[in-house]
């Protein structure tokens, strides 16, 4: 019993001074070397790949990314409880976000373009095609020229940045009646591709041969006509911090924002980088063009 | 002559209806196996994942499921035992008792969505943690406390009560004969209780997607200091389990073998909980035979 | 071993001091868990609440509207958050799965315990137990992958739907309301059985006539507990489902529970804005039927017990 009790104190001493010793030999790191970025899965890998290059740049630096939507970013990043909200829409656009409080980073450009099952024999619609499709106007693909079909709709979640760009740009601001809901790009893709007289919409990246995009007005949804402006359902991708903004998180986005990522990371990740848009929009919608574009 | 036949009848579909079971199980077992196996390799199991390109494994969110796991298990034991003990050996029949109970059970039908989004509130924002293991072993700690409870009580409920009296008999206190007589004797089913709920824990990612996060950060597998950001023992670093991992490429993943990825860390995950029950049931049998030949 | 005894028993005062600390300490652990309870059950009540006192929207519109559209103001001059779908998809979805997983369990239950116990112990109990374990995200993904798309190719459609996803909740709660059956059976005294057989019943017919309906209360608790648990499942229902805000009118085309409408939308929203707090209100519905699931058990356990 003695005995025992004597291991029992010698455990314990011991594990304390283990962990003493421990914190006493932790990588003492410069204050602030950790920030938290949250919000978009559409983002989300842009910004992982870019933290990790980050981090292997400058030792000892470490960037957290988290998914959890536009919405979770925003009001992470509004009540200071994270250092960048990662959003594919405007602040202004969200609802109960003070966009004057935040600062926006725009870091790429995303193209949506709606795809549709490749049975379905249709492969260019025009905007009142696709606003009569998405609210249930028309509900046949041989009324719009494609095959004997039933018109299958799949929406993204509601209040996703997808949707919400998609509906304002794509449906010139017309809702869609209620459907069936993914919330992610690759289920809605995958659900797109093996479901006859599916239609839905995605980022570019993620469009693959297993669907088929569609032509809008005779514009096909490429990179260029998105930099032109000419296809006009694009949004994108910020990086929201506060008005003043943390030092580390500040200088990463600049990194993510260089010539650097911008030619490397961005264009791997079929994102369209900023500095090939000829055109810039607002959170109101109004383009204009870019001044001193290279051309 | 009539009730022979009937008889038979129904035996014959209740054979039916048990072997329907068994080939619903194998029908899955095999399918989540099968499909997943040609993913399986030395590398797959310890490389980290890919972001976008293909070739990644599942190396760190295997390390982290398996580590909160014994953290949850180190907060959430304790109390359950307490809980477990104070309910089957003290508490009185009355009204707190019966509000005590009533309030385990809603624990453990409330959907996990929920006790993760509490957890995210509470944890993530509220306390400061962010996403970090810590958050994800307190609310796998919510998650696992009404289980995990029930079952010690069960198993402190099946022994006799001829011991409880043989210790008071003795001269011990009530406190020493459930210390010293009733809890060693209800080891084996405790222990299988732990076990089978070890496998619940290994499994669930709706309460962690908010709490412990959906990012795996490359780990040092040279740093054991639990106070460096990248070691893999330090409780504040974010980290996706693999149950978490297989929501995530399910839904988001771009990588080009994303479904191999997930059929293989399926495979992965049920070998687990397969492992969790066979051990469950070693352990359990040979404790039983230890404990009661000795 | 005496010496230990010995030495115990000569200090006593003690081992009262040792008992009073145990017991406290663990009735602590116990009052934790209750507090715990409470905490979640005031602050998705608080979060829930919100949604009719300050975003004033009145309940019954709530229970019974038809469109989910949180975003958007009907002519009235209210947001439109009519939860009817998603709640009549979550009734649909736990009613169907029970009522197929019912036979499935009491016959397997049955058949463990009464017909063969070596087989049930041998075989059905592991079976069960692993069943148990395997993850809710992984029923997911061979829903997804396997029973949706069996779905698509003999009914039609997009195969994501109420058929979809009550084939995933039964797989998921026979193993529940399984092995809780056979603990109902179980408790079930055998000189039942053994009077019964005495008088010259067969086997089923002492199944029938005598187990069974003395084993009655226990199946019950079962069943409700099985239907608990679907209700509040999330990840698995979502996946296969469809998500769809509308009321579920055939099987096979999506629908919508509490559950699947609350893991989609709340990345998207933002704390404390009208949208979120309907999610939560959403989250308060689920709440309040898993307390009514428990209602329901602990009056059959109340029945049970007297009319034994």
């Amino acid at each position: 019993m003695r005995k025992k009790r004597w291991i029992e104190c010698l455990l314990v001493v011991g594990l304390i001074v283990l962990g003493g010793w421990a914190y006493q030999t932790r990588q003492v790191n410069k204050a602030n070397m950790t920030i938290t970025a949250v919000g978009s899965t559409a983002l989300q890998p842009l910004v992982e790949a870019a933290g990790e290059d980050y981090s292997t740049h400058h030792l000892g630096t470490f960037i957290n990314v988290q998914g959890g939507g536009s919405g979770t970013g925003l009001s992470q990043v509004q009540e200071g409880a994270v250092d960048i909200g990662n959003a594919d829409i405007f602040a202004e656009e969200q609802k109960g976000i003070k966009a004057n409080r935040l600062q926006d980073h725009k870091v790429a450009v995303v193209g949506i373009t709606p795809i549709v099952n490749q049975s379905v024999g249709v492969h260019q619609l025009t905007t009142t095609q696709l606003i009569n499709i998405f609210t249930g106007k028309v509900r046949n693909w041989s009324q719009v020229g494609g095959n004997n079909q039933k018109i299958v709709i799949l929406n993204r979640a509601q209040g996703s940045g997808t949707r919400t760009t998609f509906e304002r740009f794509g449906l010139k601001n017309h809702r869609s009646i209620a459907a069936q809901e993914q919330d992610s790009s690759g289920m809605v893709r995958q659900i797109v591709s093996t479901t006859p007289g599916a239609i839905s919409y995605v980022g570019f990246s993620y469009v693959d041969k297993s669907v088929q995009a569609v032509s809008l007005n005779g514009v096909a949804p490429t990179n260029q006509n998105v930099a032109s402006n000419k296809w006009s359902i694009w949004s994108y991708e910020h990086m929201y911090t506060s008005k003043t903004p943390q030092p580390l998180a500040q200088r990463f986005i600049k990194y993510v924002q260089s010539r650097q990522i911008q030619n490397s990371l961005v264009r791997r990740l079929g994102y369209i980088s900023m500095a090939d848009m000829n055109v810039t929009r607002d959170g109101q919608g109004r383009v204009h063009k870019v001044e001193a574009s290279h051309e | 002559m009539n009730s022979k036949v009937s008889n038979q009848i129904a035996i014959a579909t209740l054979y039916v209806i048990a072997s329907t079971i068994v080939v619903i199980l194998a029908a899955l077992l095999g399918y989540i196996i099968i499909s997943g196996l040609p993913a399986l390799s030395w590398h797959f199991l310890t490389s980290p994942a890919k972001a976008f390109t293909a070739g990644g494994g599942i190396g760190i969110q295997l390390f982290n499921s398996f580590y909160l796991l014994i953290l949850t298990m180190i907060i959430s034991f304790p109390i359950a035992l307490g809980a477990g003990i104070y309910l089957n050996e003290y508490a009185k029949q009355n009204w707190l008792t019966s509000l005590v109970r009533t309030a385990i059970e809603i624990l453990s039908s409330l959907p996990s969505v929920v006790v993760g989004l509490f957890g995210f509130l509470v944890f993530v924002v509220q306390f400061g943690f962010g996403f970090s293991i810590l958050s994800g072993a307190f609310a796998l700690t919510f998650f696992n406390l009404p289980l995990l409870t029930r079952s010690i009580e069960e198993a402190l409920a099946a022994v006799p009560d001829e011991q409880r009296e043989g210790g008071l008999a003795l001269g011990l206190s009530k406190w020493e004969t459930v210390l010293h007589i009733i809890v060693p004797a209800a080891l084996p089913t405790i222990l299988t209780g732990v076990i089978l709920s070890a496998g619940r824990i290994f499994g669930e990612a709706a309460a962690l997607i908010f709490t412990a996060g959906q990012s795996a950060p490359a780990l040092n597998f040279t740093d054991w200091n639990p106070f460096n950001i990248s070691s893999p023992l330090n409780p504040m670093r974010p980290a996706e389990t693999l149950a978490v991992h297989i929501w995530k490429i399910n839904s988001e993943g771009i990588m080009p073998d994303a479904k191999a990825i997930s059929s293989g860390a399926s495979a992965v995950l049920v070998i687990s909980v397969l492992g969790f029950n066979l051990l469950a049931r070693f352990v359990g049998h040979r404790l039983f035979k230890r404990l009661t030949a000795g | 071993m005496n010496n230990k005894l010995q030495k115990q028993l000569l200090k006593r005062s003690k081992a009262a001091k040792l008992e009073r600390l145990g017991k406290t300490v663990s009735f602590l652990a116990l009052m934790l868990i209750t507090v715990t309870v409470f905490a979640i059950i005031i602050f998705v009540a608080s979060k829930g609440l919100a949604t009719f006192f300050s975003n004033r929207v009145n309940i019954i519109d709530f229970l019974t509207g038809k469109d989910w559209n949180p975003n958007v103001t009907n002519s009235k001059g209210q947001p439109e958050v009519g939860a009817l779908p998603m709640i009549s998809g979550s009734f649909v979805v736990t009613i169907l799965s029970a009522l197929l997983a019912t036979p499935f369990a009491i016959g397997t239950a049955i058949f463990m315990n009464e017909i063969s116990p070596h087989r049930g112990a041998k075989l059905l109990q592991p079976v069960i137990e692993l069943l148990v374990g395997i993850p809710s995200v992984v029923y997911g993904f061979i829903g997804l992958t396997v029973v949706v798309p069996a779905i698509r190719s003999i009914f039609g459609g997009s195969g994501f739907g109420i058929l979809a996803g009550t084939f995933v909740l039964f797989v998921m709660i026979l193993p529940t309301v399984t092995s809780m059956s056979v603990d109902a059976l179980r408790s079930v005294p055998r000189y039942y059985r053994e009077a019964a057989l005495a008088l010259g019943a067969t086997q089923w017919q002492t199944i029938y006539k005598v187990v069974l309906r003395a084993a009655t209360p226990g199946m019950l608790t079962a069943v409700v507990f099985g239907m608990a648990r679907a209700f509040g499942e999330a990840l698995a229902v979502q996946m296969v489902i469809g998500n769809a805000a509308l009321l579920p009118t055939n099987l096979v085309s999506p629908a919508s529970t509490l559950t699947s409408v609350l893991t989609t939308g709340i990345g998207n929203t933002v704390m404390g804005s009208l949208q979120n707090n309907a999610l939560w209100s959403l989250a308060l519905v689920l709440l309040m039927m898993s307390l009514i699931f428990n209602l329901v058990i602990r009056m059959i356990g109340r029945k049970g017990a007297m009319s034994k």
